[in-house]
């Protein structure tokens, strides 16, 4: 009997490892993906759209041009997945068996969570980036205040990039004399990493960039336009952007597959799941503590992919597992970028600031499409 | 003199910045002068909590390490009068 091998989500996890099972199956599997809008989108691209550097339309391509032939593409949601009869029951009404299932839903952001935050902007979104923009053209001048509305959230060094795009952008319009950019952290540096944290932080005192630590966003009085955080303080703002809390799909929690946010607990290198069997995830999928990133998902997508082809194979899970490996690029302002790469045993390291990062990480950006979903690159 | 925990946490296994945000949740429901007892396992813990106290103005009168787990005992800071 054929297998039936399911993926929930077409988002960079689920692409790649959509691509990479079905090469190495062959006829000997059905792969499926189920995917809600049936659009792949970049996420990454979203910072670029938040500051005009970025058409939404260029972060968007149909998930059917990305997966190799012979892949099965359903657009729907899926909305329960029965473990006992491995069955994942669609909105649609439609049920779709599996023998081996990946799960690849990635996150959702739940500004709702904040109290006073409706208001906030984000570019954690397609929507929320193109508004962002639209407000920042409308900007004038005054004080713009980012801050974090919860942990763990898509791209950890994001807001670090924000600013220092947003620096750019508002010296590009001239108005950078009369604006203040203020970081709000929830640790006292820049960033978690402190490698990274040392070489970012004097660009922020050039810029002029003030960062104020240990305020981790609570609450927002979009009537006062003031943002509180969990330590007691207090700051004004004209225009707040936010990272918004995260949770784990809907799908997810409701099947009880994750932990109390919705995150699927698996072991950290092999990607199963802690206690069920026949189910993987990947990506932001996870309660890995580790990055939620494109490249988490992409590496882990290729572990998980091997893993699941052995078991349709009937072979011994394969000795490559994954090692926590994770490569960002931090866009530094001004054409110049760092980058930041680790894994579970070995620290962060970020090489100094130069233009040749933002050229790799522009050349990544644009070269995505070609390379990545495809599983081409290791 | 007796000292009371009035709270424990147990965040071991959390890597950085979750020790400090979860601390800083339970800090919020403590009254003033209460303790606060926190485990964890992440080694960046250790100036984090530190360097918290000192921002934030609840101190740490508490640190240690036994078998790689850290121990830290937090006093929620009195109000200003």
């Amino acid at each position: 009997m054929l297998n039936d091998v399911l993926i929930l989500g077409g988002g960079v996890g689920g692409t790649v490892a959509a691509n990479l099972v079905a090469k190495e199956l062959g006829e000997q599997a059905r792969v499926t993906v189920v995917d809600t809008t049936g659009i792949h989108v970049y996420q990454p691209g979203f910072l670029y759209v938040a500051i005009g550097q970025e058409h939404p339309e260029a972060l968007q391509r149909p998930e059917a041009s990305l997966l190799r032939h012979g892949i099965k593409l359903v657009v729907d949601r899926a909305t329960h997945v029965d473990t006992a009869a491995q069955k994942v029951v669609l909105a649609s009404g439609r049920t779709l068996r599996y023998d081996e299932l990946l799960l690849a839903t990635g996150s959702r952001t739940v500004m709702e969570e904040v109290p006073g935050g409706a208001g906030a902007h984000d570019f954690y979104t397609m929507d929320g980036a193109t508004r962002l923009f639209k407000a920042l053209q409308e900007f004038e001048g005054g004080k713009i205040v980012i801050g974090v509305a919860g942990i763990p959230y898509k791209c950890p060094p994001a807001p670090v990039e924000f600013v220092f795009l947003l620096d750019d952008y508002l010296r590009s319009r001239h108005i950078q004399d009369r604006s203040e950019i203020k970081l709000l952290s929830p640790l006292n540096r820049a960033f978690t990493i402190e490698a990274t944290s040392k070489l970012v932080q004097p660009i922020l005192a050039e810029r002029g960039i003030e960062l104020t630590g240990f305020f981790n966003v609570e609450t927002v009085d979009p009537i006062a336009k003031t943002v509180s955080s969990l330590e007691g303080e207090t700051m004004d703002y004209d225009l707040l952007v936010l990272v918004p809390p995260h949770r784990g799909q809907k799908v997810i929690e409701e099947s009880g597959l994750g932990d109390e946010r919705g995150w699927v607990p698996v072991d950290k290198n092999t990607l199963k799941h802690t206690r069920l069997e026949h189910i993987w995830a990947v990506g932001d999928t996870t309660n890995i503590p580790i990055s939620k990133s494109g490249s988490v998902a992409h590496y882990e997508a290729s572990v998980a992919a091997a893993a699941i082809a052995a078991t349709v194979k009937g072979e011994p899970p394969p000795a490559h597992v994954y090692d926590g490996k994770v490569m960002c690029f931090l866009e530094t302002g001004k054409g110049q970028a760092t980058t930041i790469s680790f894994d579970y045993d070995h620290p962060p390291v970020s090489p100094t600031p130069a233009r040749r990062w933002h050229w790799a990480k522009t050349l990544f950006n644009k070269t995505y499409w070609h390379t990545v979903p495809q599983g081409r690159l290791p | 003199m007796s000292v009371t925990i009035a709270r424990s946490l147990d965040l071991k296994g959390l890597s950085c910045p979750m020790p400090i945000i979860k601390t800083a949740k339970a800090m919020k429901e403590l009254a003033p002068g209460q303790l606060l007892e926190v485990f964890a396992t992440d080694p960046g813990s250790v100036p984090d909590f530190k360097a918290w106290a000192q921002t934030t103005g609840n101190p740490l009168v508490e640190s240690s390490e036994t078998g790689g787990v850290f121990h830290f005992t937090l006093k929620k800071k009195e109000l200003l009068t």
